[in-house]
């Protein structure tokens, strides 16, 4: 007893001690090898870093609390998620035209989730510094937690409604998801210091609020309750993940001014390439959410003409300016959505979901968000569409697009003074043409052509006979490259896309709910019962 | 400034050699002020194809459904890539009139400037 009595429990660290001992205390010298050959990756690219113990920990994170936070997130969410299912939940959403804004960012977004996953559990191996190193795991976990928590949520959604079942697959194959892909491909591909300016400032500062706040209140505003609850579980992080962003910044800054003009250069070529894969947020909040939150113009004035604005003010002291094409965006934020919703509807047949064009109650509130743009240019063009779906000739696209050699996207933007002139680009490289959307991409192409040389263009790759399944004889009579490539993409033709009405989702959704597939449009079918849009209702009224 | 890489001399191998399209070259055609047509259209084409069997045998496939379309005066049609304007050759080849792998060919319709005169259409 006398010898239990005497034994003192391990006093508790505190935290600040316990930090420190995670993150200094775990980082030794090494003895019996070179630094240099352990840390790899960290001086190629030029950045100068005198001191990585100047490193100022944004968050004093321990691995114990990490693992206790994240847990209780877990639990939450997940309890939110069974009660979502058993009750529903996928029902309750506004109409069936919302469930494809879900495909979109389930095929799209999703793995760039799982891409980040990889890209930060890089940095966690080749940052010498430990504190950096400490933070970049966190984040990787966190991103792996959210690519995880996504594809369960949305599952729920997958058992009803199409398109969404071959989301990994769909990935690697569909042609404008190489727009995403392509993204964080280069980001990965990058060296750390360039990796991390990218995503954790670029993107997770600079621009993410776009997809959290907007986006997400688009989610609760049409009853999405499931993608809310990811989106919340995932906010936190998101802070802790903009923090890292702004303090990767001013320690590099800070460190070395050898390191101002690569970061300069980083900051321009990645602001760009994530505002050109946020476009297609742009045309997710403005079209594909039936009762709209905020249009995109708006959005991109209050998060990154006003806070983005307020960021590159404080980072003058350091000789950062803001990104070279900002004004580019600034001047493209009344189009783009527009621009966009109208090629993939012209192409509907070759997507992965389906399309409808924008109702008069739509229409109206446009013109009144976007009075120097949307009457002038785009009004029009769907009013002759409507004509001719009513004549019964739909208008459709059938010739696959130019593709810009960075971005990938299309080159469907127009010149910023000229909306009716597309904006096309072109390099000559060692004998050879290249094709840029815009005087951004072009820049990115111009710095690094070795690099770029080598995107993977869907367009191309369809035509180089490389993206059929086997079996598939290109030499047979009957051959139809189109229908073939969309089977190799993992999309059926005729069920994953086409026109929204008549659709197994837009006539499901109204035998499961009898509600409207389309709440502008009133019912598809008679199994609508109660709304008064049905013509028995209408009828009944009146009489 | 030459690309920074963990391997020296990195360079990508080139995606899209003409080689790689099985005897044919892309070209991307690209009809001005017809934005109902919003891209470039992306086809492989043989480079002996005739710039007549190009009008005559590839254009309506792509362009057809548009009203604009049957009205083309194609002697009118003005004619340009990104060096500059120039007159096709139409018993000529595609390469004879200067039309290369990738070459992007625009073209504009005198008075034919969307439906309705509207570009966006």
């Amino acid at each position: 007893m006398a010898a239990e009595g005497n034994a003192k429990p391990a006093k508790k660290l505190n935290l600040k001690e316990n930090y420190a001992l995670l993150t200094r205390g775990l980082g030794w010298e090494p003895s019996y090898e070179k630094k240099e050959d352990i840390f790899r990756n960290v001086d190629f690219e030029g950045v100068v870093i005198h001191d990585w113990d100047k490193w100022e920990d944004p968050f004093r994170l321990t691995m114990d609390a990490y693992w206790k936070y994240q847990g209780e997130k877990e639990r939450k969410l997940y309890a939110i998620v069974d009660a979502f299912q058993q009750h529903n939940g996928q029902f309750n959403v506004t109409d069936a035209r919302y469930v494809q804004a879900l495909k979109v960012f389930i095929n799209g977004i999703t793995e760039l989730e799982y891409d980040s996953h990889r890209g930060f559990n890089m940095l966690a191996r080749e940052f010498p510094g430990v504190g950096p190193r400490i933070a970049a795991q966190m984040q990787s976990l966190d991103e792996l937690r959210h690519a995880t928590t996504q594809i369960h949520t949305i599952s729920q959604y997958a058992k009803y409604f199409t398109g969404m079942n071959e989301f990994p697959y769909q990935f690697d194959r569909v042609w404008y998801l190489s727009i995403p892909k392509s993204f964080f491909e280069d980001a990965v591909t990058s060296g750390p210091f360039e990796f991390i300016v990218a995503i954790s400032f670029a993107f997770e500062y600079v621009l993410t609020n776009l997809a959290f706040m907007p986006w997400m209140s688009g989610a609760a505003f049409n009853g999405d309750m499931a993608t809310v609850s990811f989106g919340f579980s995932a906010q936190s992080d998101e802070a802790r993940h903009m923090t890292l962003g702004i303090e990767v910044i001013k320690f590099l800054l800070e460190q070395d001014p050898a390191n101002v003009p690569l970061v300069q250069k980083w900051i321009d070529k990645w602001f760009w390439r994530g505002y050109r894969l946020l476009s297609l947020l742009a045309t997710m909040m403005d079209y594909m959410l039936p009762k709209r939150v905020m249009a995109w113009n708006e959005a991109w004035e209050i998060y990154y003409e006003q806070n983005g604005g307020a960021l590159f003010a404080d980072l003058a002291r350091y000789g950062i300016k803001p990104p070279k094409r900002a004004p580019e965006t600034i001047a493209e934020k009344g189009h783009v959505a527009h621009q966009m919703w109208s090629v993939f509807y012209a192409n509907r047949d070759a997507v992965g979901f389906q399309m409808w064009l924008p109702s008069d109650e739509e229409m109206a509130w446009m013109s009144e968000k976007y009075p120097d743009t949307f009457d002038q240019y785009y009004r029009p063009r769907y009013e002759y569409w409507k004509a001719q779906e009513a004549a019964g000739t739909p208008f459709k696209n059938s010739t696959l697009p130019q593709l810009c050699q960075v971005c990938q996207w299309p080159c469907l933007f127009t010149e910023s003074g000229d909306p009716t002139t597309l904006s096309l680009r072109e390099s000559e490289y060692q004998g050879q043409t290249f094709h840029m959307c815009s005087d951004g991409c072009k820049d990115i192409f111009d710095d690094t052509p070795e690099k770029y040389v080598h995107a993977w263009l869907p367009v191309h790759q369809i035509y180089q006979g490389n993206c059929f399944l086997p079996g598939v004889d290109p030499t047979a009579p009957d051959f139809n490259p189109m229908v073939e490539a969309l089977r190799y993409m993992g999309i059926k033709p005729g069920v994953d896309n086409g026109d929204f009405k008549g659709s197994a989702d837009a006539t499901n959704w109204e035998k499961w709910t009898s509600r409207p597939a389309n709440i502008h449009e009133g019912a598809y079918t008679d199994a609508v019962r109660d709304t008064a849009s049905t013509a028995d209702v209408t009828a009944r009224k009146a009489g | 400034m030459p690309i920074k890489a963990i391997t020296p001399d990195y360079h990508g191998d080139f995606k899209d050699g003409v080689e790689k399209f099985h005897g044919n070259q892309i070209v991307n055609i690209h009809w001005e002020k017809h934005l109902m047509f919003a891209w470039p259209m992306c086809v492989p084409l043989p480079p002996a194809m005739p710039f007549g069997a190009l009008i005559d045998g590839v254009l309506p496939g792509i362009f057809g459904a548009h009203p604009n379309f049957k009205q083309i005066d194609w002697n009118a049609v003005e004619w340009k890539t990104s060096k500059g304007p120039f007159k096709p050759d139409l018993a000529k080849s595609l390469t004879d009139n200067g039309i290369g792998h990738k070459t992007t060919i625009s073209f504009r319709t005198p008075g034919l400037n969307g439906v309705g005169g509207n570009a966006v259409c």
